[in-house]
């Protein structure tokens, strides 16, 4: 009874903060895109989360629908229809229809053979982005658009200048995806992931169907990443090649593990760690790329179990 | 047109030595110790380095026989400090331990060497082609597929002919058995470690003399191993030998009828292996 009290008011202290952000963020040296950035990659880590901590299977390559997701939007607002939910959906449906074409591909296919398969289809689009550049803009990425302004009916919303709008509505669909996420954790069907991450020959034997439903969970997972590379595109007004290549992935993947990645909002906690330290060192020196691969060296080595991870292992004791 | 065509299946055939030598040594590692070495690629181009700067003190030859042996040792020390403390954990672990070392390799590199490329001098000799027919037949080129070749022979004979060569064979069937028998396990990771990343590192002397030097040179070469190696099977050697070849050929003759595809074509066929066969096409049944 007292865990559930917990846990309500850790989940009420999560919203506050973030709900605050932008009025706290400047007190304490941040500003406010670094709130949105963390809030957008935090959606990433998370949807990452729901394949790798609630379903056990391990993906590196989901960058490739995090950055497909913000291609889909760019190229749609800069080529076909200046408008930001246009832009989105269509960023979403790009980056969903190609995670759950490939999906009946590898989810026969586990452990290590699954990351490497994930991380080689990944690639795929990162080559079509890098070299197809009559259509993509190949290294240049797409540029030279801006995000439209939000048209409510009643009036418009600029989105562009007012950083603090774009921090909200950032925040607003970061809730709906984390809720409606949340709420599939809970039902049948995400306690059958549940069983299948803990024992997966047992669950087989239960005559649950688990390839499809790690496909299912699959594909989930990608709708939200792409859900976030649609606002990761918005937020810089531009998108690259690399927001899909593995390196990419390979963030995702520590964010998640830092935070801790049996808990709900440890991808959440490791993204804002590894945002605002990423932040920091790539500003004090060149050679940022040593220090992140220590950092993964260090977790792995010393922190595997994250942030929340060891504090839940300190209450317990 | 048909001097074109073998061009590129020749130029294919070297790209293809490249991928299975590289694939080779990752495959060594994942079948023993069931780690994806993220870092072969900037081990590959560490091996480039270290011949570069091996150059001026023992010459071309001195370079091409020792560099490979240097990184080797690196990969034995890495292995010995870092990677050995993650198996038997999630693989999880020791793909983002890897992914750390990766990143730390190529940003070395590029902290001591720089990030231009540099100049990287073969023999004169050794540059000229066989023939004024078949100008892409250059003496480096033939050399270099001799060289695979003589390599891939020599890890073939001594996994089959010699005790280390047997354990480790054994232990990739079952580890535990092994080290029943009294095999230090140990040791016996360390040493294959170091003979997969020996390839690497021979990989990237022979490459920065056709690619140049760059920090980045292992990143074009990474993804098609891993894909030799999906093609091929997981668990089989030959099969990472035949899938590195397989689309490194089908990369060059793409080249000729659709240039811009020619690094699709090694995806589409990753596609319809896994899709028909998922397991490879020489890999174990059940083995993942």
């Amino acid at each position: 009874m007292i865990d559930r009290q917990g846990k309500r008011a850790a989940d009420a202290l999560v919203w506050l903060l973030l709900l605050t952000a932008p009025f706290w963020l400047p007190l304490v040296g941040g500003y406010i895109q670094l709130g949105s950035r963390i809030l957008v990659i935090a959606l990433a880590a998370m949807a990452l989360n729901f394949l790798l901590g609630y379903t056990g299977v391990l993906s590196f390559g989901h960058a490739a629908y995090f950055g497909l997701g913000g291609y889909g939007a760019a190229m749609t607002i800069k080529y076909l229809y200046p408008s930001t939910p246009v832009g989105m959906l269509a960023g979403i449906v790009v980056g969903t229809a190609a995670a759950a074409v490939i999906g009946p591909l590898i989810t026969r296919l586990r452990g290590v053979y699954f990351a490497m398969c994930t991380i080689a289809f990944g690639q795929v689009f990162y080559f079509i982005a890098f070299q197809w550049s009559s259509v993509t803009g190949g290294d240049d990425g797409v540029s030279a658009w801006y995000r439209p302004p939000l048209n409510l009916g009643f009036g418009e919303i600029d989105i562009l200048h007012n950083g603090r709008a774009f921090y909200y509505l950032c925040l607003a669909v970061f809730a709906v995806s984390v809720a409606i996420m949340a709420f599939l954790l809970r039902s049948p069907f995400g306690r059958t992931l549940l069983a299948i991450r803990e024992n997966e020959r047992r669950a087989r034997f239960l005559g649950i169907p688990v390839d499809r439903h790690i496909w299912m969970s699959w594909t989930i997972s990608c709708f939200f990443a792409s859900v976030a590379g649609t606002l990761y595109a918005l937020l810089n007004n531009f998108i690259d090649p690399r927001a899909l290549r593995w390196d990419m992935s390979g963030n995702f993947v520590i964010m998640a593990v830092l935070g801790g990645m049996r808990s709900f909002w440890g991808p959440l906690i490791g993204c804002a760690i590894f945002v605002v330290l990423q932040d920091y060192i790539s500003s004090r020196t060149e050679n940022w790329m040593s220090f992140v691969g220590l950092f993964f060296v260090l977790i792995v080595l010393f922190f595997p179990r994250g942030v929340l991870g060891m504090l839940r292992r300190r209450t317990a004791q | 047109m048909s001097t074109l065509l073998l061009f590129n299946v020749f130029n294919g055939l070297i790209i293809g030595a490249f991928y299975a030598l590289m694939a080779l040594g990752l495959s060594l590692i994942l079948n023993l110790s069931g780690v994806i070495n993220f870092a072969h690629g900037g081990f590959l181009a560490l091996g480039g380095y270290i011949a570069y700067t091996l150059i001026p003190f023992v010459g071309f030859w001195g370079a091409l026989l020792l560099s490979p042996f240097v990184t080797a040792a690196i990969g034995l020390a890495v292995e010995r400090v870092l990677i050995r403390r993650l198996y038997g954990r999630d693989p999880l672990y020791s793909l983002l331990l890897t992914f750390g070392l990766a990143f730390m390799l190529e940003d070395g590199t590029r902290y001591i060497w720089g990030a231009q490329s540099l100049p990287y001098q073969i023999p004169q000799w050794l540059d000229s082609p066989l023939s004024t027919e078949f100008f892409f037949l250059t003496g480096y080129r033939v050399f270099m597929m001799g060289l695979v070749a003589l390599v891939v022979l020599g890890l073939f004979l001594i996994l089959n002919y010699t005790r280390l060569g047997l354990r480790i064979r054994a232990g990739t069937l079952d580890l535990e058995t092994v080290s029943v028998l009294g095999v230090n396990v140990r040791v016996l990771r360390n040493l294959n470690f170091g003979l997969g990343i020996y390839m690497a590192g021979l990989a990237g002397v022979l490459a920065v003399g056709m690619l140049g030097l760059q920090p980045t040179i292992g990143d074009s070469l990474i993804m098609p191993s891993f894909i030799a190696i999906i093609v091929g099977g997981l668990g089989s050697l030959p099969g990472t030998l035949a899938g590195g070849l397989l689309i490194g050929v089908a990369t060059g003759v793409t080249t000729v009828f659709f240039p811009s595809a020619s690094e699709a074509v090694m995806y589409v066929m990753m596609a319809a292996v896994l899709l028909v066969r998922p397991r490879g096409l020489l890999g174990e049944e059940g083995r993942f």
